[in-house]
């Protein structure tokens, strides 16, 4: 099982490989993919530094591309991935059907990832992808129960990457609209839930108040841990009952299930977080590293070990992870 | 004169029963619709009617004069959910709606219709998709007017385009049921509680603004989608079809202004004023504008 891990900057990604990541991914530094953050991303020339750093140390990289172009900016995306190509990475990673089709045709032999984004939750999804376009790799949507991964896995014609341990998407990817219907941007159309621009925190009487563009997400009392104002994860009322209507900030956490993982076919294990900073990138990297090592020396017995549990309880959202739809109360 | 657009009825994406969905198809018989979405997109678990109830039903509106056409689900997880979308492709008389590309893969090269979840963005997924047996396509919720009018003028011959111009608008899809979770259930219990819910569950937030609709797995604005004071515009763009949400009675009434306006016999900005009376929610058009989709003309709702 292979550990892809994120790589926000020159700097994150250096880390990630020395940290034991067999791959990263990154993305260019503009709405071309899905963290698309002021300050985030690469450049040409850090493209091609971080290329070369990976590759000496014969690392694999991906480069996200894993937005929805429009009539308006398809020269964007079709310039990054001729820009992709030709800085020879490992393997595009891609969401749009156009710009798998652009792909395909202009690049044969550059190899695709199908994105989370493109929502394929089923073998058959895949396929549609694999014979009109040859991806390689599905990387599975956050919303499927272990017995459905075992089955896209066992059906599927291609490799398949699930995430590892990150921010939860707790709505089916590719598909979720709720960042542009309260901004106007969402991941698809820009590259970014709930972007920056539009979040702001005031204290006020009632508690400290977080808001996305002006519609209020959540109010946190004096002992509370604050969160990312991202709409899934807010405090509303349904039927005059206060609380998180759709999810708590929260992280997911597969690794106590990765015996399962591996045992279903599972080819790679992803970690969500290019906008982390490297600090957080090194420490989640070692503690994934040394969690796949010891479950592919005997998965029989693997156990999460427990310092590390702990040190992901700490990197995570609100402190808390969670196994998603890994677990049952979700099925 | 341009030719006039038909008028579709989109699925009805609530757990409604037995009773109230014939009631409402009763009516959908006999109201301005040549176009009526049939089926269960949201949560395959609801079954208010068998796989040949949902035939019977499709056959009865054919013979009232209606193009019946089954939608599918927009999150496919378990094998039985293929297996009946298997069925559903193969029923050999009505066209399907995709609402995942698996139902495309299925499909097989069978004419299709290609539901707002499919993410037709630009040009090129367009061209792709007719290929696969695409005859008429819907834009994704959030893109707007500019966008959509590009898309159409480079649609693919004998392709056609169908605008959504009224109803809650689909945002989000989960694994997980907020219903059941409001009720503190596992979703393998659920006990169909979200049929205790025929207009959802409505959101506010902490400041008492109406914000987001809860539908078992499925998450929808608050605001209600009016579109009807942009339909000079739209009509001159010439789309084929306009789709009303089968999400409120209120429907055939707001099929009726649409269809007032396209024969001449009302303005457009009356009839959107009437639409907004129709239900109690605010109406909004932020995203045909450009704008977060929760607005009307640049105005956040209250």
């Amino acid at each position: 099982m292979e550990l892809v891990c994120p790589a926000g900057n020159l700097q994150g990604l250096k880390v990630a490989i020395e940290s034991g990541a067999d791959a990263v991914y990154l993305g260019f530094r503009d709405p071309t993919n899905a963290r698309h953050f002021s300050g985030l991303n690469f450049s040409l020339k850090s493209a091609r530094t971080a290329i070369d750093f990976a590759h000496f140390h014969q690392k694999k990289v991906f480069v996200a591309l894993n937005t929805f172009p429009q009539a308006h900016n398809w020269a964007t995306w079709r310039d990054a991935v001729d820009r992709a190509a030709e800085l020879q990475i490992d393997a595009l990673i891609v969401a749009d059907t156009g710009v798998m089709d652009y792909a395909c045709e202009h690049w044969p032999e550059l190899r695709l990832h199908l994105s989370v984004q493109a929502s394929a939750t089923s073998a058959e999804a895949i396929r549609f992808y694999h014979e009109r376009f040859d991806i390689q790799r599905a990387v599975l949507p956050r919303v499927l129960s272990l017995a459905q991964v075992q089955r896209v896995c066992a059906d599927s014609p291609v490799d398949t990457e699930v995430f590892g341990f990150g921010s939860l998407c707790v709505m089916v990817e590719g598909r979720c609209l709720l960042s542009s219907y309260v901004t106007g941007k969402s991941p698809n159309n820009f590259g970014a839930c709930s972007p920056g621009e539009f979040v702001r925190w005031t204290e006020t009487d009632r508690g400290l108040e977080s808001r996305l563009n002006g519609v209020l997400i959540d109010r946190y009392g004096d002992e509370e841990c604050s969160g990312y104002p991202t709409v899934c994860k807010g405090r509303y009322y349904v039927d005059g009952t206060p609380g998180y209507t759709m999810e708590k900030p929260v992280s997911l956490n597969s690794v106590p299930i990765l015996p399962n993982l591996l045992q279903a076919g599972v080819s790679a294990i992803k970690v969500e977080g290019r906008q982390r900073s490297p600090a957080y990138v090194r420490r989640v990297t070692r503690i994934l590293r040394a969690a796949i090592d010891s479950c592919m020396r005997d998965p029989e017995t693997f156990t999460p070990a427990s310092d590390g549990m702990a040190e992901l309880a700490n990197l995570s959202e609100g402190s808390q992870t969670t196994l998603g739809a890994f677990s049952r109360y979700w099925q | 004169m341009n030719p006039t657009p038909r008028l579709s009825l989109g699925p009805v994406p609530y757990f409604w029963g037995e009773k109230q969905l014939r009631s409402f198809y009763d009516s959908a018989a006999n109201s301005a619709f040549e176009i009526i979405y049939l089926g269960e997109m949201v949560c395959a678990k609801r079954r208010p009617f068998s796989f040949e109830g949902w035939l019977a039903l499709a056959r009865d509106l054919a013979s009232a004069g209606k193009t019946v056409i089954f939608s599918t689900l927009a999150l496919l997880e378990a094998g039985s959910e293929l297996g009946f979308l298997k069925r559903l492709i193969a029923n050999g008389e009505f066209m399907i709606e995709a609402n995942d590309v698996a139902a495309i893969q299925l499909a097989r090269g069978h004419p299709f219709v290609g539901g707002s979840t499919l993410n037709i963005y630009n040009p090129r997924t367009l061209e792709v998709l007719a290929a696969q047996g695409l005859v008429r396509w819907m834009p994704p919720t959030e893109l707007g007017s500019g966008p959509t009018e590009a898309l159409h003028q480079a649609r693919p011959a004998n392709v056609q385009t169908e605008l959504p111009v009224w109803g809650r608008m689909p945002l989000a899809w989960s694994a997980r049921c907020y219903t059941a979770r409001h009720l503190d259930r596992a979703k393998d219990q659920c006990g169909f509680c979200c049929s205790e819910y025929p207009e959802g569950l409505l959101v506010h937030t902490q400041e008492e603004q109406r914000f987001l609709v809860l539908n078992g797995t499925q998450v929808t604005s608050a605001t209600r989608l009016n579109l009807l004071e942009h339909l000079p515009q739209i009509l001159a763009s010439k789309v084929e079809v306009l789709r009303l949400a089968g999400d409120h009675p209120a429907v055939f009434e707001a099929g009726k202004l649409v269809r007032t306006v396209l024969d001449g016999q009302l303005d457009a900005s009356t009839a959107a004023q009437q639409a907004v009376h129709l239900t109690s929610d605010d109406d909004s058009d932020g995203y045909w504008l450009g704008q977060p989709g929760m607005m009307t003309a640049g105005v956040p709702r209250d």
